[in-house]
């Protein structure tokens, strides 16, 4: 190539590189994935035991909402935004993103936003103590006064992330190789082609609530004050419509991912493509049309709730309908469980349970038991972290060595993974029994019937957090010293455009497109 | 059975819970590892249950199919065993299978989730109303029709709750006073909220409605067994949150009676005082006690507030000037702040004592002594 890297913190500051941009990207979401799970270890240590010791209840709201917060938008989005900018390119043999200086400008206001957001915490007041779902008017009159940081934070995340949502569009629909049609795409840039799509529908209505909460505080409107002609609903309605699609834009790049390992591992073709992919798309539309399901005990009359039960039901088919395909893809096949391997199985697992979860918080009346309980705590964590954060480990273990051109150790990658797993499942599977028994969410203290299962799940999420440092200590010790690797197929059954790369990959790929027959 | 569904649950789920269980009295351990929602004690929240229990069985049951084959191919179709890997990629067959079985199964579950449903939301033809107000952080009750109306709020101290003392059983599940209704009559809550959303929420009944400023939202229930029952709020509420349970006394329809009529004696004899005159250590004792309860959780017991968020009372403008002033803001609160109005929150009594107790503690001694019937005065004079 003609010219490697620039030299010095200004390559990371103007560079246009998408291997650059997606490499900060994801450093930043691990700093906030940090940032946000030292939140949930007070939150957890507070928990440990009835009666408040370590923080008054204030500010334990203030944790449970920065925790929502920052792990949403800036661990688990910027991670599969990093995954994207990474492979996108490397996967269709593009030698760019599209728009590569929107993409820079897309990346570095995302540390502005998070360090307005953070820096509340220190501020008269304290941080935004109302929920990651910020219901009005818990939100808006009642407020800290720093709920002013939090709007203006959101405008930026959500400026990131139409930014990044349209160059991708940009990236697959123009510059795919010579010979790659839409149906020959890889599945996680189909994944990501749709949840592009899904943000740029979805964000503006997250920045016109944030817009009307702004109005209403500080301009005297009343969009979501009854004393004024306002309705306190609608605020969850607008929410919602962003929050549904908001859950698939964070697991539909995780499907794709799984559906990369798991073909990889057992040396067998993804099973049923097609059906994929037609599965991610019903699963994008029927985002749109279930939003109120989060909503069942505001008063909606009985056919609203009864419609939003059957629709949110009706996710269950192409969602079971992938689960069948990866099974499919294992069955048969000549499978090995290197960690990559080992987390999307776990993923496959959990998030099946957190399906299942799933389908029962979407039967109305029995959500009137499960609604805003600890089942439901224990149901998203199920599907966000098991999900989510599962398959972007199994990514950073499964394509780290392409990157970089060394191999992580590999038995102290398999005791990073079970360690995670079972403090995961330590974490959050008694929370579905402290649910079940009622305990409400976002609680600072508890009934004493509650103690021991609270103590267990500690125990869990202490665990578990130990294990994220662990991944840390091993990512970083790969780059710095792990055994080279340099064929280009890093692993035996790996296919796909990224593969014919050399290992590790250089600064500058596909200046010429590849031919895909 | 519903023991022993619960038993069979924790089985399937958590081997966990019968090792720690042994050698302990079952019956105390089981309240405390509770795995399972309770059975309840209305026909609703027994419909519930049983909605519960046939989506987990389904789920159980679908789940050991899928991670079975899963594991099975785990097991056989390993490398380490020689296994070759096959080259399809596609079965049409199958795949249409796979999508009309889970179709067929969610039709299945539909149909109790439905009839179900419709009973939950019908509230017809109830015997008694009452009105359930939210407030940060306690409930009122007020039964329509009957004019008894009175605030239920936390009874545990602070001293349990900051671990100076230990914690009695009802730890968090206890109130100043309860809820009071009938066995087997059908009776609609109307519930709503004066400031944030909150929710009101008795597992038992399975009964959850969040209460919302401005709206009112109707529920119902009918118990099947008296008793006392115990909930909490479950929509994030402020820093209360977890400090505002419900208790619910469900009582013979007798004795119902009975204390009903004792209430409204005691209603009236509340009314009585407030035409008394009380000294000024009277009302900075009854003063305290009734800051503390519902002024404290905010304007905090020292009346210092928390900067930034709450105002101090402390050497306050409001608490040491104009007397109507202050009796303007505590009786009708401060529109667009978190100040409430608590006029109709508490009784005259209580707002005449809490407004003394503001302007003479904290060093504000100011010495005025405002009596009950100025508060009532005012509230008149509006």
């Amino acid at each position: 190539m003609a010219h490697g890297p620039a030299k010095g913190i200004g390559r990371w500051l103007f560079t246009t590189n998408h291997k650059d941009i997606g490499t900060l990207y994801l450093w930043f979401s691990f700093a906030m994935f940090l940032l946000g799970g030292s939140f949930a270890m007070i939150i957890r240590a507070e928990l440990f035991e009835p009666g408040m010791q370590i923080i008054r209840p204030e500010f334990f709201n203030q944790m449970t909402t920065m925790h929502g917060l920052v792990m949403v938008f800036g661990a688990i989005m910027p991670a599969f935004v990093g995954l994207a900018n990474w492979m996108i390119p490397m996967m269709i043999g593009a030698p760019d993103m599209a728009l590569p200086r929107m993409n820079n400008l897309s990346f570095w206001i995302l540390p502005f936003a998070f360090a307005l957001m953070a820096s509340t915490l220190f501020m008269e007041g304290g941080a935004p103590n109302f929920g990651w779902t910020f219901y009005a008017p818990l939100s808006t009159t009642y407020a800290p006064p720093t709920v002013n940081y939090f709007i203006f934070a959101v405008h930026i995340m959500g400026a990131s992330s139409i930014m990044g949502s349209i160059n991708i569009i940009a990236t697959v629909l123009n510059m795919r190789a010579p010979g790659m049609t839409l149906m020959k795409m890889p599945m996680f840039v189909w994944t990501w082609l749709i949840t592009a799509f899904l943000l740029i529908a979805v964000m503006p209505v997250l920045a016109g609530a944030v817009t009307m909460m702004l109005m209403d505080i500080n301009f005297g409107t009343s969009f979501f004050d009854a004393a004024g002609g306002g309705d306190p609903v609608l605020f969850q309605h607008v929410f919602w419509f962003f929050g549904h699609p908001e859950v698939y834009i964070i697991i539909l790049p995780a499907f794709g991912v799984i559906s990369h390992i798991i073909p990889t591992f057992s040396r067998k073709p993804l099973f049923g493509y097609s059906s994929m992919v037609y599965a991610t798309a019903s699963i994008a539309f029927l985002s749109f049309i279930v939003w109120a399901h989060h909503m069942f005990l505001v008063g909606m009359p009985i056919g609203g709730e009864l419609y939003f039960m059957y629709a949110t039901m009706l996710i269950a088919i192409p969602t079971a309908a992938k689960v069948f395909n990866w099974i499919s893809t294992m069955f048969r096949g000549s499978m090995t469980f290197e960690t990559p391997m080992l987390f999307a199985i776990a993923f496959v697992i959990l998030f099946t349970i957190g399906g299942f979860t799933g389908v029962m918080v979407a039967i109305a009346p029995a959500d009137v038991q499960y609604h805003d309980s600890y089942f439901v705590v224990a149901h998203f964590h199920y599907v966000m972290v098991a999900g989510a954060v599962f398959s972007g480990t199994a990514a950073v273990y499964y394509w780290l060595p392409k990157w970089c051109g060394r191999m992580y150790d590999e038995s102290m990658a398999k005791m990073q993974f079970w360690i995670s797993f079972v403090g995961f499942n330590v974490t959050f599977f008694p929370q579905h029994f402290l649910g079940l028994a009622g305990m409400p969410r976002r609680y600072a203290d508890y009934a004493l019937q509650f103690s021991d299962w609270n103590m267990v799940s500690s125990i869990g999420a202490f665990t578990y957090g130990a294990s994220q440092l662990l991944f840390l200590f091993i990512v970083i010790r790969t780059i710095r010293s792990g055994t080279p690797v340099s064929e280009p197929k890093v692993w035996e059954g790996a296919e796909g455009l990224e593969w014919t790369l050399p290992t590790p990959v250089p600064y500058h790929t596909f200046s010429t497109p590849p031919e895909v027959k | 059975m519903s023991r022993r569904a619960t038993m069979l649950f924790a089985l399937v789920l958590a081997p966990v819970m019968s090792l720690a269980a042994s050698g302990k009295v079952l019956a105390e351990e089981a309240q405390r590892w509770a795995v399972n929602m309770p059975r309840g004690v209305t026909s609703v929240s027994n419909a519930i249950y049983d909605i519960h229990m046939i989506a987990f069985w389904i789920c159980v049951v679908i789940g050991i199919g899928v991670f079975g084959v899963m594991f099975y191919s785990m097991y056989a179709h390993r490398k380490s065993r020689g296994a070759v890997a096959a080259n399809f990629h596609e079965n049409t067959t199958a795949e249409v299978v796979w999508t009309i079985i889970p179709a067929l199964i969610l039709i299945v579950m539909c149909i109790p989730a439905t009839s179900t449903l419709l009973k939950v939301y019908d509230t017809s033809e109830a015997e008694m109303d009452i009105k359930i107000t939210a407030y940060q952080w306690k409930w009122q009750y007020e039964y329509l029709g009957e004019d008894v109306v009175f605030m239920s709020e936390l009874a545990t101290p602070e001293t349990e709750i900051y671990n100076t003392a230990p914690k009695s059983q009802y730890y968090l599940q206890e109130v100043s006073e309860p809820l009071v209704i009938p066995v087997n009559t059908k009776v609609r809550f109307l519930i709503t909220a004066k400031d944030v959303i909150h929710s009101w929420w008795v597992p038992d009944f399975a009964v959850k409605k969040d209460a919302i400023p401005g709206m009112v939202n109707e529920t119902w229930t009918s118990v099947d067994e008296p008793g006392v029952y115990r909930g909490e709020c479950a929509e994030l509420c402020g820093q209360g949150h977890a400090f505002m349970p419900i208790v619910v006394n469900v009582l013979e329809k007798e004795e119902y009676s009975a204390w009903l009529s004792e209430k409204k004696v005691e209603v009236a004899a509340i009314r009585e005082l407030t035409k008394k005159t009380f000294t000024l250590d009277e009302l900075m004792a009854a003063g305290e006690e009734a800051y503390n309860r519902s002024c404290a959780s905010c304007h905090m017991a020292n009346g210092e507030g928390i900067p930034g968020v709450f105002p101090g009372l402390k050497g306050s403008a409001v608490a040491t000037g104009d007397i109507s002033k202050h009796l303007d803001v505590v009786v009708n609160g401060v529109a667009g702040t978190a100040m409430q109005a608590f006029g109709g929150q508490l009784s005259e009594v209580d707002l005449a004592a809490i407004i003394t107790y503001e302007r003479n503690a904290w060093g504000n001694d100011t010495g005025d002594a405002v009596q009950p019937i100025d508060v009532l005065k005012f509230k008149q004079g509006q």
